[in-house]
This record gives structure tokens, sequence and C-alpha cells, in this order.
């Protein structure tokens, strides 16, 4: 078929091939995410990367490799503070979340040489990623899901009920340290596939599409994970072919998805 | 003697508010240990402490001979909480996986569930009768089945011991006692050690055959039978109180 000739387009295979490791990897973290009711934590440290891509920038350092470490100590100082102001709720995320963007303003307006750069980053762009940014991605969704797979039963068990876990043994304060670190690599990877403004999206919408329907936490993970894949390829292409924004696009795939589960649910 | 659990003076604080002073007692196998007191008294405080939720701010906690810190083997103790408090009970989670999660205490890093722990999830649920419920969501059920599944999940991992924290609030009246004679059961046929916290004092005369009474510190432990006939429990809770909670014992 004609149509499916920009299958052919390295840079196509490339987007969706590190696309579909990055859709897998968001939504199976965004199920532990949003049963915890922590699903902001992903918008907050999406914002937090804008400071920390904006610091690279502005370092000369290439901003993923400032990115990764800086958005994992953010993602530690939200737990921290979250421990210190119980009381406050999600009050950690919106503190740490403002402090990376006003970062990123200053650094952004005192250089003046990268805000075209830094301002490509708000809305992402999977179809012009590199070789590097392809490898750096599978390698490390590699490893978010094989550190996922070791630590499955103990991340579910702590997500559905913290306190019992704790009594048959599991760390639990070491299980939330693990998932926040996951969390901050995860939303990193997204970065260049959606952009800052919607790497939530990634982690939430699958997830929530699935529970319209899971009969079991396995099939919620595994339902998120095709809903996630398939909004991917189908937005990448789309996005292509009708000269629409990747990022956006992608969004508005699962956007269509979890209206259509909404609609389903109600009919059945 | 085969000792479970064994506290000296253990105090528990929240800040500067002391929930429990100085509670000495001792659990041992076979043990049917009733705890009881009034609203606030800190049994709850008392349990969580003593399955390491909260810290000791004084005394001492062994679990099968180890202390607290040195106890490892979580699998020999099975809990079941107040109701569905702590659990979001819309959880996309199926009656056998919620089970399962009572085995992880036996397991080590990194936790896998093998076919014969999937086998004994499904004994587990048969012995309950509520096999039939195996691949249903937690969800879809009653109140009174989601507490057979939680209690299954206490049993799973066959504890030595068993904590109960108002166990049977969300029971009809026939399922409470079918719950209580399954307990009965274990105790006596097994030799499981039993701790119930309950506001109903008949449960504690009728299957329970020590009882642990605190207000914020021990008021009485020791057999339920003595207590009844105890003189200084009797001037503690005077006739009237002492002779209600006595009534109903069996």
């Amino acid at each position: 078929m004609e149509i499916l000739t920009f299958l052919q387009y390295s840079f196509i295979q490339k987007a969706f091939f590190a696309g579909s490791f990055v859709a897998i990897v968001c939504s199976t973290l965004g199920l532990f995410l949003v049963l915890r009711k922590m699903s902001l934590i992903g918008d907050g440290l999406s914002h937090v990367s804008f400071g920390a891509i904006a610091l690279g920038l502005f370092l000369g350092i290439y901003p993923f490799y400032v990115a990764i470490p800086v958005v994992m100590i953010a993602s530690i100082l939200i737990l921290k503070i979250s421990e210190k102001i119980k009381a406050y709720g999600d009050a950690a995320i919106g503190i740490i979340s403002s402090l990376g963007i006003a970062g990123g303003v200053i650094l952004a307006s005192v250089s003046k040489g990268f805000n075209v750069d830094l301002f490509s980053y708000l809305f992402g762009n999977i179809l012009a990623i590199s070789i590097t940014e392809v490898i750096l991605s599978v390698a490390l969704s590699f490893v978010v899901l094989t550190v996922i797979y070791f630590f499955y039963w103990d991340l579910f068990s702590a997500t559905f009920d913290e306190e019992y876990a704790k009594t048959t043994g599991i760390k639990t304060n070491f299980i939330n340290t693990l998932l926040t670190l996951l969390t901050a690599v995860t939303v990193v990877l997204s970065v260049k596939m959606v952009g800052i403004m919607l790497v939530s999206a990634l982690l939430i919408l699958p997830a929530v599409t699935a529970l319209q329907f899971a009969k079991g936490f396995k099939t919620a993970m595994i339902m998120a994970g095709f809903v996630s894949l398939i909004s991917v390829l189908l937005g990448i292409s789309f996005s292509f072919l009708l000269d629409l924004p990747t990022g956006a696009t992608i969004v508005m795939m699962n956007i269509l998805f979890f209206s259509l589960a909404l609609f389903y649910k109600k009919i059945t | 003697m085969n000792l479970i659990i064994e506290t000296k003076n253990l105090s528990v604080s929240y800040g500067q508010t002391e929930a429990l002073t100085n509670v000495s007692f001792t659990v041992e196998k076979g043990d049917f240990v009733g705890l009881a007191g009034p609203n606030g008294a800190g049994k709850t405080t008392l349990i969580k402490t003593i399955l390491g939720l909260l810290p000791t701010s004084k005394g001492e906690i062994k679990l099968f001979g180890k202390t607290k810190e040195k106890f490892n083997d979580w699998g020999k103790i099975g809990y079941l909480p107040q109701k569905l408090s702590t659990i979001n009970t819309l959880f996309p989670a199926t009656v056998d996986e919620v089970v399962t999660l009572g085995l992880l205490s036996q397991k080590k890093f990194p936790r896998r569930i093998t076919a014969n722990d999937q086998k004994r999830t499904s004994e587990t649920l048969r012995e309950l009768g509520i096999f039939d419920l195996k691949k249903r969501m937690l969800s879809e059920l009653s109140g009174g089945q989601q507490q057979k599944v939680l209690l299954a999940r206490a049993l799973v991992s066959n504890p030595e011991i068993l904590i109960f924290d108002e166990p049977s609030t969300a029971l009809d009246p026939e399922s409470r006692e079918s719950f209580f004679q399954l307990i009965q059961k274990l105790n006596k046929k097994n030799g499981t050690a039993v701790i119930l916290i309950t506001h109903d004092t008949g449960y504690i005369g009728q299957y329970a055959n020590k009882l642990l009474y605190i207000d914020k510190s021990l008021v009485y432990f020791g057999k339920f039978s003595d207590f009844c006939q105890d003189e200084k429990m009797n001037a503690y809770f005077g006739k009237y109180e002492q002779h209600i909670i006595c009534h109903q014992h069996n």
C-alpha cells in the first residue's frame, strides 16, 4: 500500500522503535502511579526537566545527561518534602515543579542564546530523534522494565496495601523511592517524544483507559501497555501523514482511546 | 514454653503524647488472647507496634525469641487489619492476586510466585469456601466476602500466630459465627496462637483463654476465668461491668 511507504523512512523507524519502548515503560509505571494517587508526580517532574534541560543547554552539556540526574534528585526531594509536610498532600510536587520552571526561565533569560532549543523541548518531536537518543531511550527503558520485573510483587503489594506490605517484610520506603526514581528516568525519556507539557498524559491516560476494563492487576498492566503502544504508533503515523505535531497527536490518540473506553463502558 | 510474642515494659508515643505505657505480656503457642479496652485505649497501636508498623519509644518486643530488629520471618505471622481501612477497594486485583500477597513474607528477593504457591492459594480459598471467587475482582465482592479474602491472605502462609483487629465488623451474624468457629478450629487443631481485638467481650469469653485488657497501660493480663474472680478487677471495673464482661463467658 502506497500510504505505508512512509514506514521506509529511517526517522520513522527510529521513532517507532524508541517510541514503542517508552510507551510500554510509561504505561507500566503509570498504572502504579495512578493507583497510588501519585499521577501528578509525572507532571511535576516534567516541569523539573524543563529547568534541568535549560541547565544542560546553559552549561553546553547534552541536555539529557544533565536532566536524568537532576530529575532523579528532584524526585527524591519530592518524597522527602512530602514526608516533612505530610498534612499538605501533594504540595511537595508543586514546590519542586515551580522550582524547575523558575530555574529554567531564569537560565533562559540569562543566557539569551538557547531559547529556541529550550522551547523545542516543551512540545517534543520524536521524528527528530537522533540515533544516540534512540540508544539511550531503549537502554534506559530496558533498565526500568527490568527493575519493574524484579520488584513486581513488591510494587504490587506496596501499591495495594502499603501497611500490610510492611508486615510481610517488604521495605516500602525503599519501594516508594525506587518508584519515584523510575518515574524520574521515564519522564526524561518521554520529553523527547511528547514534550514537557504533555509527559503526564503518557503516564496517566493508558492506565486510566485500562482501568475501565481490567479484570485483574496483570490484565490492567497488559491492557495499558497495549493502549499506549497503539497510541504512540498511530500518533506518529497520523502526525506524519497529516503534518501534525507528533507529541500532541500521540496524546490525542490516547484521549480518543480513553473516550472510547468510557463510551463502551456506558453502553454495556 | 513456646514463646511467640513477649513484650517487656513496652511504651509507644505519638510525638509528645504517650499512647501506651509499660505494657508487658506474653503469647505462647496455642494461646487465644482476647485484646480489649475502651476506644482510644491503644489496642491497634499495640498490634501495629508488634508488627513493626510503629516504633517503640521504650521497652522491648521479642518475636519468636528474637528482638523485633532481628526478626525477619514474617511468614509466621498472619495479620488481618481493621476492616478494609487501608485498602483501595476499587483496586483492579483479583481474589487470587490478593491472597498471593500473603505468601510474599516467605520469599527473598526477587520474589517470584511458583506453581506450588498458586496451589497453596487455591487450597486456602477452598478451606474458606470461597474458591469460586478466585478470579473475581475484589471490588465486585460484598464487605463480608472481602473480609474472607483478607482472612485467606492472612492464612495462606500457614502462620503460627494470627492477629485480628476487629475482624467481625463487616460480617453478618451468620458469617461472624462461622468466622470465629474457623479461628477456634485453627487454634485448637493446629495450635495456632491468636490475638483478637474486639469490643465484643462476649466473643473473648466464648473463644479466648486469656484476656489482655489495656487502657493506655496494662489493666489485666491473665486467664479469662481468673479475671472474673479477680478482686482487683472488681475494684477497677466495678461489679456491674466486670459481670457484663464475664457474663457472656460460656
